[in-house]
């Protein structure tokens, strides 16, 4: 057995929470690269070049790339072989958001829903725990903004919907979001399992590279399709017309119950914000 | 396309006027910031028929609630939030002279009704951006409701803060005919 100290973790968390925060992502960036290339309003190319701007910003200055700073969303993959010491693993999680957010200058915003008082320390993360074979650990922080969080939905179809009751149902929702989840967005889009699985395929399946192709031919061809039909809605960057409503869809599929076709579609802004490391 | 129109705050009348969907704008002077809660608090105000913390007239509200600001930082990261949920409040607002509203994402038709009838502008700065956006901040002050932290009234001081015009005061949506122009369904 592999012993890991749970403060190593605590530290790691800490500076993913940061990272994430103020460093986009290099394929985002290409991205918007190559949606000023297609883009035919100029306005919205006025937009994406802001964008891109603010990331440079954000980098070289080191504050958040947006004020959502987000929940913490955190994927742990524990490798079996490994024995966590030193202490209590989740609490060393939420002592690495707290120390994060504080030491980041992050904001908080975590609240109760009724009273809608803060928690001040922007826990509890949202923790979502693996084991996996190996000795590593693998820490994922995906700060995640409420203006598309909210445009999400989960819906459990019919099987006699089929992929084109599926594919009607993403669409209309990217357009029935329209300006409120910041686009260019990603699309997050799980299939089967069951009510809870599909909005975990769905987020998870956000952390694959953009531009990076779906392993499976079927889903792959499926994303482009789907690609091609939001971005002929015309929303565009920010809501304001333009070719570019939508960077990628990401699709994740899994089998399901026999009289179940469940659906997930996790919006994600253009601050697509992920930071990973392995221990 | 057009170079941007500048805008000194406070905005009057003749300044509104002029202003078309998706003319983009440059503000500088200052702007309050407010969200939810400032928002519900202002209401309030108004419906007990009380003085407000600040003179509303000609002035624009940003809908901000920003990142802490680190030392030696003016502000923190400061992008839009979302409009919507400002809706029930702003006609209020706007009947009492708030000139303008800076935020993301479309308004309500009671909103864009009190625009019209009493000359304010609803403008959009971009959503996420809000690295950038900080940068046009020149000072800021908390002015009201400071127990409400990033939520509280701030008065900005700000140059050339870039915005586009989404509802003018002839009833026109950017996100509308925007959207209208660019669908190919």
């Amino acid at each position: 057995m592999r012993e890991i100290d749970v403060r190593l973790i605590t530290e790691k968390v800490k500076e993913l929470c940061i990272r994430a925060n103020t460093e986009l992502g290099e394929d985002v960036l290409q991205a918007f690269d190559r949606a000023i290339e297609k883009e035919e309003s100029l306005l919205a190319i006025e937009i994406l070049k802001e964008l891109k701007e603010n990331a440079r910003i954000a980098r070289e200055e080191r504050v958040p790339i947006c004020q959502d700073t987000g929940v913490a969303v955190i994927f742990l993959e524990i490798g079996q072989n490994v024995r966590l010491v030193g202490g209590d693993l989740k609490e060393a999680i939420f002592e690495g958001v707290r120390k994060g957010y504080r030491e980041g200058y992050l904001r908080k915003s975590m609240c109760h829903p009724f009273t809608r008082a803060n928690t001040g320390d922007n826990t509890p993360a949202i923790l979502h725990t693996e084991i996996v074979p190996g000795d590593k650990v693998k820490v994922i922080v995906a700060p995640k903004g409420g203006g598309s969080e909210n445009m999400s939905r989960v819906v459990m179809l019919t099987p006699s919907d089929g992929i084109e009751g599926i594919k009607r149902y993403v669409v209309q929702r990217v357009k029935e979001s329209g300006s409120n989840p910041c686009p260019p967005t990603i699309i997050g889009v799980g299939i089967g399992g069951n009510f809870e699985q599909a909005a975990l395929l769905a987020k998870k399946s956000l952390l694959r590279p953009l531009g990076s192709r779906n392993p499976d031919p079927e889903l792959d061809r499926l994303e482009s399709e789907l690609l091609e039909e939001i971005n002929r809605l015309g929303i565009g960057p920010q809501g304001l017309g333009g070719r570019t409503t939508s960077l990628a869809v990401h699709i994740l599929m899994m089998p399901c119950h026999i009289a179940s076709l469940p659906l997930a579609v996790n919006i994600q802004c253009h601050a697509h914000r992920h930071k990973e490391i392995i221990i | 396309m057009p170079e941007p129109i500048r805008l000194k705050t406070p905005l009057r009348d003749e300044d509104v006027e002029r202003l078309r969907i998706g003319d983009r704008v440059l503000i500088s002077g200052i702007l309050y910031t407010g969200r939810d809660a400032a928002h519900r608090r202002l209401f309030d105000l108004i419906k007990e028929g009380k003085e407000l913390p600040f003179d509303i007239r000609g002035q624009i509200i940003y809908y901000v609630g920003p990142t802490p600001a680190p030392p030696g930082k003016v502000f923190g990261s400061a992008g839009p939030t979302t409009s919507y949920r400002m809706d029930a409040y702003s006609p209020a607002l706007i009947e009492r002279g708030l000139k303008g509203m800076i935020g993301k994402g479309m308004r309500s038709d009671s909103v864009k009704e009190a625009m019209r009838k009493y000359k304010a502008v609803y403008f959009a700065a971009t959503g996420g951006a809000g690295a950038l956006l900080a940068k046009r901040i020149k000072r800021a002050e908390i002015v009201a409701y400071e127990d409400l932290g990033s939520e509280a009234i701030h008065r900005l001081e700000v140059e050339d803060f870039p915005v586009i015009v989404i509802n003018d005061i002839e009833g026109n949506d950017l996100y509308i005919e925007g959207e209208k122009r660019y669908r190919k369904t």
